[in-house]
Parts: C-alpha cells; sequence; structure tokens
C-alpha cells in the first residue's frame, strides 16, 4: 500500500517539476507540432499516396508514434539527472518503496505524453487530419501509444541508471530512437528499401504500432511491406506483444540497476 | 552502548584493483559524535554509503543501533538522517517543496509535512528562502536544506559526508553551529572531514583513516598531543635569526627549528595568543621586526605527517583551504 503512495508523491513532484519550468512542457509539445506541419506542408505536397484524405492520414499515426518513442530519451536523462545530483541516494536512504522513484518517473514521463498527444491531435484536426473510425476505436488507438510510450519509457530507465555520464545517456537514447523511427513505415512505404532493411521495418515495434494506428484510425496500411507478413497482417497483436514483450525485460532490470545504483 | 558498529569492511572496485576500504573497524558510543578524518579518496564516502545501505561490502559486517545494515536495510532506513557529499536536493523544485516532499515520503502526512517543513526552514534560518527553487541558492542553504531533509523524522543517527566542504568560512561557522545545536539534542552522529580544525570543533572522538584503513583513532586532545599542538611561526631579517631563535626557543621551552631559506623560525607551543603576546614582546625589547608571525594549528597534513611519516597523498581538488593560510615550511 505504502509502495502505491510513494509512487504518487513521486509522479506528482514529477508534475511539479513542469510547473516549474514550463519551458519543458512547452518544448516538448511545440516540437511534435513543428513536425507535424513540416510534414504535412513541406513533404505532402509531393508524396503521393492515393489515400482519401491525403498523406496527413498516414502522416498522423507516424508522428504519435515517433513522439511517444521519444519517452525514452526523456526518462533516460531524467533519471541520469537525478543520480548525477546525488538525488538518487537520498531517495535510496528513506525507508520507502525501493521501486517508487522508478516507477514515479516513468508514469510521470507518460502523463506528458497525454498533454502532448491531446495537442498534436489538435493541430492534426487542424490541417486535416479525418480518422474514418469511431471515437472509441480513436481513443484505443491513443490508449495503445500511451502504452507504448510507457513501455520504452522503461528502456530509457535502464539506460539513464546504467551510464555514468549525461552526455552518454542523450547519444544512447538518439541511437535507440533514430533508427527505430526512420527505418519504419512511420513516414513512407517500406517497399522503396533494400531487402534486409525491409525486414527490420517490417519487425520494428515502431512499424508495427504505427500500422495498429493507422488501422484503429480507420486506414488500409498502405505503407506497410509484404503483404501477408505475420506483423503487417497482425499489427495491433505483434505491437502489444512487443509492450508486454520489453516491460518483461527492462521493468526488472531498471530495477535492479535502481537498488545497486552507483555500488 | 555503540549506536554504530563497523567490522572488518572491505570494499573494492575495479575487479580488485582498487581498495576502497581494506578492513575498515570503527565504531560510535550513542548519543556522540565520531569525526572521521581523512584526505581525498580515504574511504570516507564508501564508509558511509555502506553505513547508510546505499552500498553492499564485500565483506565485514557493520550494525546502525543495533541492526544489519545488510541484512536488514529496510530497518536501518527507518532511524538513520543521510547528508551525501553533495547536497542532494532536487534543483527545480523550492526549498518549501522539497521538505514537504520528503515529509510525505516518511509518511508524515499533509498537513504534519508542512508543518515539519516550515518547522525547519525556520530552524536553518532559510524561511525568507523557502518559495524559491534551490538552483537559486547559496551553497551553504543548499547544505542547510540537505542536512533539514536528513533530519524530517528525527533520527537516531545521522550520517554526514563532509558537511562543510566547499562552503565559505561564513558558511562554515554556521554549519557548525546548526550541527553543535543538533548534538545537543542528543543525536548521535558520524561526520566525515578533511579538516582538523573542524572534527575539533564538533567530534568526541576522531578516526583518521587513510586508504580504507583506521590509522588512529582517540579524542580531538590525544591526537594533537600526538601531533604536536600549535606551532608558533616567526619570519625575521637574516642578521636577527639567531637571536630571534633564543627568544623563541625560551618562550616555547622547546628548541626552535629554522628555515635558514625563508628564515622561517618554528617551535611548538601550548598557550597559544600568551605565547604569541610574549615573543612578540621580547623581539620588541630586542629591537627586532618581525616581517611575519603567526600560530599555526595543525592540519590535516601535519597529523598524516605525525602519524604516518608522509603527507596525505593529495589528489588535490577544489577544496578550500582552511589552515595554513601562510606558506608552508619547506619539509
Ligand atoms: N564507483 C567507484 N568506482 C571505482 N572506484 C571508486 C568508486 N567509488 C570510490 N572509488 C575509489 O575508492 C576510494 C575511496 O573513495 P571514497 O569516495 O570513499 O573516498 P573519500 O574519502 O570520500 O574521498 P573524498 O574526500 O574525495 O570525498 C578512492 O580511491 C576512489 O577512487
Ligand atoms: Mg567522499
Amino acid at each position: 500500500m505504502s509502495a502505491v503512495t510513494d509512487t504518487y508523491i513521486i509522479t506528482r513532484r514529477q508534475l511539479q517539476l513542469l510547473t516549474r519550468v514550463p519551458e519543458v512542457l512547452i518544448f516538448s509539445t511545440i516540437q511534435p507540432i513543428m513536425f507535424v506541419l513540416l510534414f504535412r506542408y513541406v513533404f505532402g505536397g509531393s508524396i503521393q499516396t492515393g489515400q482519401p484524405g491525403g498523406y496527413v492520414q498516414l502522416l498522423m499515426p507516424g508522428i504519435f508514434v515517433q513522439t511517444v518513442a521519444f519517452t525514452l530519451a526523456g526518462t533516460a536523462s531524467g533519471l541520469a539527472e537525478d543520480m548525477k545530483k546525488g538525488l538518487i541516494d537520498r531517495f535510496r536512504s528513506l525507508p520507502i518503496s525501493q521501486s517508487a522513484l522508478v516507477v514515479g518517473r516513468t508514469l510521470g514521463d507518460s502523463l506528458l505524453n497525454i498533454v502532448v498527444l491531446t495537442a498534436m491531435g489538435l493541430t492534426g484536426l487542424l490541417v486535416g487530419w479525418r480518422p474514418s473510425s469511431g471515437i472509441g476505436h480513436v481513443l484505443l488507438g491513443f490508449l495503445f501509444l500511451l502504452g507504448f510510450g510507457y513501455a520504452l519509457s522503461w528502456i530509457g530507465a535502464f539506460v539513464g541508471l546504467s551510464a555514468k555520464d549525461f552526455r552518454v545517456v542523450q547519444n544512447v537514447s538518439f541511437l535507440v530512437t533514430f533508427p527505430l523511427t526512420f527505418l519504419s513505415n512511420a513516414f513512407a512505404p517500406t517497399t522503396g528499401m533494400p531487402r534486409v532493411l525491409q525486414y527490420f521495418a517490417e519487425w520494428n515495434p515502431v512499424s508495427t504500432m504505427v500500422a495498429a494506428c493507422r488501422e484503429l484510425f480507420g486506414l488500409e496500411n498502405q505503407f506497410g511491406a509484404t503483404a501477408g507478413s505475420f506483423p503487417s497482417e497482425h499489427p495491433l497483436v505483434t505491437s502489444l506483444f512487443y509492450m508486454v514483450l520489453i516491460m518483461a525485460i527492462f521493468v526488472p532490470l531498471s530495477l535492479r540497476k535502481y537498488r545497486k545504483a552507483a555500488g | 552502548m555503540k549506536s554504530v558498529i563497523a567490522e572488518a569492511l572491505v570494499k573494492t572496485y575495479d575487479k580488485g584493483n582498487v581498495k576502497a576500504l581494506d578492513n575498515l573497524n570503527l565504531d560510535v558510543e550513542e548519543g556522540t559524535v565520531l569525526g572521521v578524518l581523512g584526505p581525498n579518496g580515504a574511504g570516507k564516502t564508501t564508509t558511509v554509503r555502506i553505513l547508510s545501505t546505499l552500498l553492499r561490502p564485500d565483506s565485514g559486517r557493520a550494525t546502525v543501533a543495533g541492526i544489519d545494515v545488510i541484512k536488514n536495510p529496510d530497518k536501518v532506513r527507518e532511524i538513520i538522517g543521510l547528508s551525501g557529499q553533495y547536497a542532494a536536493v532536487d534543483e527545480i523544485l523550492t526549498g518549501y517543496d522539497n521538505l514537504v516532499m520528503f515529509g510525505q515520503l516518511y509518511h508524515l502526512g499533509k498537513k504534519q509535512s508542512i508543518a515539519r517543513a516550515n518547522e525547519l526552514l525556520e530552524r536553518f534560518s532559510l524561511t525568507d528562502a523557502a518559495k524559491r527553487p534551490i538552483k537559486n541558492y547559496s551553497g551553504g542553504m543548499r547544505r542547510r536544506l540537505d542536512l533539514a531533509a536528513s533530519l524530517i523524522v528525527k533520527p537516531k543517527v545521522l550520517f554526514l559526508d563532509e558537511p562543510t566542504t566547499g562552503l565559505d568560512p561564513r558558511g562554515r561557522q554556521e554549519m557548525w553551529g546548526v550541527i553543535q545545536e543538533l548534538v545537543k539534542g542528543g543525536v548521535t552522529l558520524l561526520l566525515t572531514t578533511q579538516y582538523l580544525e573542524e572534527a575539533d570543533q564538533l567530534a568526541d572522538e576522531i578516526a583518521v583513516i587513510d586508504t580504507g584503513k583506521v590509522i588512529a583513532r582517540g579524542t580531538s586532545d590525544a591526537l594533537k598531543k600526538q601531533v604536536g599542538g600549535e606551532r608558533l611561526e616567526v619570519v625575521v631579517d637574516q642578521q636577527h635569526v639567531a637571536k630571534t631563535v633564543e627568544i623563541v626557543s625560551a618562550v616555547s621551552g622547546h628548541a626552535a627549528t629554522v628555515d635558514e631559506g625563508l628564515r622561517l623560525i618554528m617551535a611548538p607551543v601550548s598557550t597559544g595568543s600568551a605565547a604569541l603576546v610574549e615573543v612578540l614582546r621580547s623581539l620588541d625589547n630586542a629591537g627586532i621586526h618581525a616581517l611575519d608571525i603567526g600560530l599555526k594549528r595543525p592540519s590535516l597534513d601535519d597529523v598524516f605527517l605525525a602519524l604516518t611519516g608522509h603527507v596525505a597523498e593529495e589528489h588535490k581538488e577544489e577544496e578550500p583551504v582552511l589552515t595554513g593560510r601562510g606558506r608552508k615550511a619547506k619539509k
């Protein structure tokens, strides 16, 4: 029971931080909005999709997934910062649940995602995004996005607690995130890639997430690769499987790392 | 009764190549203050982190208030307070928010957390700064807030790792005052420091550690006796050196030593400023003008020199020099 209270207090601290440094909230919202506008108006005009409603319908799920993927970097740098300042030592010397700090951090980062996704969704609607499934399906899509962000947050926790240096954390986070988001079906069809990359892109969790969201938002997954491959046929199931897999690996790893932090 | 016991603690890093602790033994009597004195890299932080459950030793045993820190870390955490070497408070939050958060983490409840936060802010003269983010605090304020955070629930045993390193003389004085107040309240305290003067001011007993071992232990007086207490130092013109040696030796009762190059005459004294005045008067009577004169308290270097025959190995870092403002005699 007290583990829940402890976690709640840490999560609230996370939100308090956002109100103290509103820039964090502002920039983590502006950046994805900027991406929406850039892709929509810069590339959107030259990409022919044959998609009723235009490129923006395919683009939005891609940008949603890319944005939540960056939760990894957020959690990693947040925890690395706490480590650097010795704050983790203080928390570890308190008679509180030994998972509260990490769980609270990941939950706080997910709450930030809710705000960011809402802002992006509204921007999308303004520039022509029109999900054709019902509201229930759209919300389910957002739930998927939050779940995916939460799972990646745990990879970030592991990176942040493992690294000794802040800059290393940022580099590692980007090294993990960039290939995942660009070697995917998020912005362009995978069919134009060399065969090897296509395999990667097909099984890439970012691709399956994008495909899952497109399905939930009522689109055909036109950017999918080879028809008939398991992940492109069953993106929802595959994505869920990935989330569970990531958490099954990284929750225990991160918590163990935390208990032995800098030891 | 012993409140803290460490027995044969060993901790190595880098696959055994770095021996941070090498069979370290310590204990602290309940209600007293132990000063752990040692140079950079001696193993002070490692000791504190093991005793406060943050680190597991490779071997050895430690208890705090009778509770095993390795077997029952949760129980130990309930009765200790820790203020680490680097102030560990949330930079972005205000002092008030930090303390309230820690209060709630101690399950004090909202009302009580707020009351306790205000009480501590008041006690550490931080009320004015309460609503400012910590990142705008001075080093001294930060340390005080960090200490306050370790006192939210009155701990039985308190660990302070170099509480004044990096503070200016005024900040150090303030911190000493705060710590002395705490000690009056009856807490058992283990504090680490690089300054003999600090251990002298605050501790009932001092343990000197070097390369992961306790190399000397006793009251500050006993230690100083071993080291030689205060020293009087005078610099005069070349032609007056001989006469000055005579005067200083007479006042000190020990033969004065001379550094010819620096024209520096020194001798141990036990009467402090009285000896200083006496030497000044005698010099004046002899028509000698002292170019520089002063009392030098033994520094960590002197302690190490006396105990080990070598100067503390220095990894000279940013630490400000507290004692030995004047030039040092050539060794
Ligand atoms: N995580 C670590 N990895 C490798 N070596 C370490 C680690 N932590 C400490 N050491 C080494 O262990 C020894 C003791 O370190 P410790 O931090 O306990 O010294 P200290 O007395 O606190 O020094 P300081 O006055 O500089 O704070 C040092 O040689 C240090 O380099
Ligand atoms: Mg240290």
